[in-house]
């Protein structure tokens, strides 16, 4: 049996969990104050996850960046690619919230999209 | 000169918020005015998500966050001028805004402090060593980043455990920045729990805790800095210090209120804070003028900066409707292991929210508010840190007396 304690990043609680657990059962639990620490947790032993935020040149706009960031969480080890392709990317203004930049990144079943307002310059 | 029901100098979070509140509330003469070129605040260059799980229910990037407010003031056709700096603001409420346009000169029966704060620099630390390029604080390497494309450099430290510089370190590395170590003079980080997770624990950055950065080396720019160990007083212990290589040094040291405008209005400024004092209105010793956000005191996430801002929408719409506002005469103190405590004073007659920092981190603890030998409420908590802001809500009718309200933490 292995023991474990987890911050848990889903809200800005940041709960501190105690785990014992073996493999991806776990015994025993403490510390959360929501059932989306224990979903953290399973998550964290089984398949860690994360969103990444960045940014992408953009051309026309008042700022030569844009803000994206992914739809759903990707495996961590996957994290560089993903960086990989979004700085490969670029976009023309103007641009929404919500447009997509990448679809389905990596082969990851999750989107790189926009996150700011950006109009083309006059 | 022009006349205005309401003016709300600093168009963030807290403006924006504000100025949504006010016109739902029935209040149609306001003027938001930003000295950026867009309104929005900081959150524009806060590209990561985490925003928002408060107010929205949702985790959103700080632009997404920030623009709903935005739209949100748009729709309302709330009137706002960007590019214009408020460059004097007296105690009769004059408001005195340098625009793209010339001076401009307006006499508010209102005005909303919402200027946000500001980075301690390298200077507030004395940091000895020479003065070389390469040295950024948080906020500024982090507008270089996410909005100019403009790298700071590839071999970082960074001083200080503040969330900008740990969401700092996480974007240097994103990038391709080497992050060889975060120092922190106290014995606990200054940063919430899930980014020293997020940010440091996932990308195998280690935080140092008790060190503090001693000497800065390089000439024109920035080749190595010394760190060491501290004691429980923050001293230097002799025979800890170690060079770190590098060719940029973040420093994430705290943030300040930025007040000078409410200095030249006569507003009287909490030491603790280093925000105004206010009463349970959000509403200074100055009749008329308020303030929320983080030019009040520093908040650990915007969510909490909207909804006070919400928050003394209500104070500031009674204080146009009924021209004054009740008389706070209850002081509200800090006692044991309490940072600071907001409102500073109330006037008992309501129901108000109060928000405190504790002073250092404790597990298993009470939060205790008294008035004299009365005790209003007692509160169990697991555990409290100074990252993270605590906020309650107290009923008009705990208050039993004039006497002050002392608010502290029992272990």
């Amino acid at each position: 049996m292995n023991s474990r304690t987890f911050t848990c990043i889903i809200c800005p609680n940041g709960c501190e969990i105690q785990v014992s657990y073996e493999g991806d059962k776990i015994h025993e639990i403490n510390g959360n104050k929501c059932k989306k620490g224990l979903q953290y947790v399973e998550q964290e032993l089984t398949d860690p996850r994360r969103t990444i935020a960045s940014s992408v040149r953009i051309k026309g706009a008042e700022l030569p960046l844009c803000s994206v960031r992914l739809t759903k969480p990707i495996p961590k080890k996957d994290i560089f690619s993903v960086m990989e392709k979004i700085n490969q990317a670029d976009l023309t203004a103007p641009v929404h919230i919500g447009d997509v930049v990448i679809k389905n990144v990596c082969g990851l079943d999750s989107d790189v999209i926009v996150t700011k307002d950006m109009e083309r310059l006059q | 000169m022009n006349r205005r029901d309401v003016v709300i100098i600093g168009g963030g979070p807290a403006g924006l918020a504000a100025a949504a509140a006010l016109k739902k509330a029935g209040i149609h003469d306001i003027l938001i005015v930003e000295r950026e070129k867009q309104l929005g605040g900081i959150l524009r260059q806060c590209i990561h998500d985490g925003f928002g799980l408060t107010r929205f229910g949702e985790t959103l990037s700080g632009p997404e966050y920030s623009q709903r407010f935005i739209n949100e003031v748009k729709d309302l056709q709330i009137e706002s001028i960007t590019n214009a700096t408020v460059i004097d603001l007296s105690n009769d409420k004059v408001v005195t805004i340098d625009t793209t346009e010339g001076l401009l000169k307006i006499q508010a029966r209102a005005v909303i402090l919402t200027m946000g704060c500001r980075e301690r620099t390298r200077g507030a630390l004395a940091i000895p060593g020479t003065r070389p390029a390469g040295i950024y604080n948080a906020g500024v390497a982090q507008s270089y980043m996410n909005l100019y494309n403009k790298m700071v450099g590839k071999n970082i430290v960074i001083m200080g455990s503040g969330d900008i510089g740990l969401i700092m370190a996480r974007r240097l590395t994103l990038e391709g920045a080497h992050v060889s170590a975060v120092f922190e003079i106290l014995p606990y980080p200054s940063g919430l729990p899930r980014n020293i997770e997020q940010c440091l624990n996932d990308y195998n950055i280690p935080l140092y805790l008790s060190h503090s950065v001693i000497d800065i080396k390089g000439d024109p720019r920035i080749e190595s800095v010394v760190a060491a160990q501290v004691d429980e007083k923050q001293k230097i212990i002799p025979g800890t210090e170690k060079e770190f290589p590098c060719d940029t040094l973040i420093l994430s040291v705290g943030l300040i209120p930025e007040n000078e405008l409410s200095l030249s209005a006569g507003v009287s400024l909490d030491g603790r804070t280093k925000g105004a004092i206010v009463d349970e209105n959000f509403q200074t010793d100055v009749p008329g003028i308020f303030a929320a956000g983080n030019v009040l005191h520093v908040h650990d996430l915007v969510d909490f900066v909207s909804l006070e801002a919400e928050k003394l929408a209500e104070g500031v719409s009674r204080y146009l409707k009924e021209g004054s506002l009740p008389e706070a005469d209850i002081p509200v103190e800090t006692g044991s292991n309490i940072g600071h405590v907001i409102p500073q004073k109330i006037s008992g007659t309501r129901d108000i929210q109060m928000s405190l920092r504790v002073r250092r981190p404790v597990k298993k603890c009470r939060l205790v508010i008294s008035q004299g030998s009365h005790t209003i409420k007692s509160i169990p908590m697991p555990k409290a840190i100074p990252a993270e802001m605590i906020q309650l809500q107290l009923k008009a009718d705990s208050f039993i007396s004039k006497e002050p309200v002392e608010v502290r933490i029992d272990e």
